[in-house]
């Protein structure tokens, strides 16, 4: 049984760690600012979710972590869960209400 | 040290490189815009950062740590996005 948790906790944290590299490759490599919200917005909660989830399946064999790590685990993942798109969708809509241009390929087919 | 704590040293490391990276985008970034997104993308990897450490040392206090960083990651976004439109506060 410990080993069952335990393949299932590196399963989820190794698919949460290249979510996350991802998108922070996503954050800097993508050509202009509407384009890097994306991976902050999407890649960054879903990686998030899985490393929290990871460490929860985590809890539930720890004599250390007991039920209230677990409480507070899913406790973040709801909050992250909540905060993070609303943030980045404030922040989205502020450079859009400021006149931020959109990206044209275009444009920038000479760069 | 078991196989499941290297893993979960591995993920932090990978954190850590994430953060790096959206750094340089922080640094780099033509607007305020992009400046705002990549502190609000770090704050989310700072809170998971801080869960994982809490899991390597062995503390379940980290975890409270993590969800006041959580709140308050939010809190200051917002608070940063309206001082750049308005210039204020109030």
């Amino acid at each position: 049984m410990k080993l069952g948790y335990d393949i299932l906790t590196i399963v989820l944290l190794i698919a949460g760690s290249f979510f996350a590299l991802t998108a922070a490759v996503g954050i800097l490599k993508l050509p202009d600012f509407y384009t890097r919200a994306h991976p902050a917005g999407k890649s960054d909660t879903l990686a998030q979710t899985l490393i929290m989830a990871g460490l929860l399946v985590q809890t539930f064999h720890s004599d250390i972590f007991g039920f209230h790590a677990s409480i507070k685990l899913a406790l973040i993942v709801l909050i992250l869960f909540i905060t993070a798109p609303s943030a980045t969708h404030a922040i989205i809509k502020a450079a859009n209400v400021h006149g931020l241009k959109h990206w044209r390929k275009e444009e920038h087919d000479n760069d | 040290m078991s196989f499941t704590s290297g893993v979960v040293f591995l993920t932090a490391c990978t954190i850590m490189v994430g953060i790096g990276l959206i750094l340089i985008r922080a640094i780099l970034g033509p607007t305020a815009y992009d400046r705002i997104l990549a502190a609000n993308a770090m704050g989310t990897k700072t809170v998971i950062f801080v869960a994982l450490l809490g899991f390597m040392v062995g503390r379940p206090d980290f975890l409270d740590i993590a969800l006041l960083y959580a709140l308050i990651n939010f809190v200051v976004t917002i608070a940063i996005l309206k001082f750049t439109e308005f210039g204020r506060l109030g």
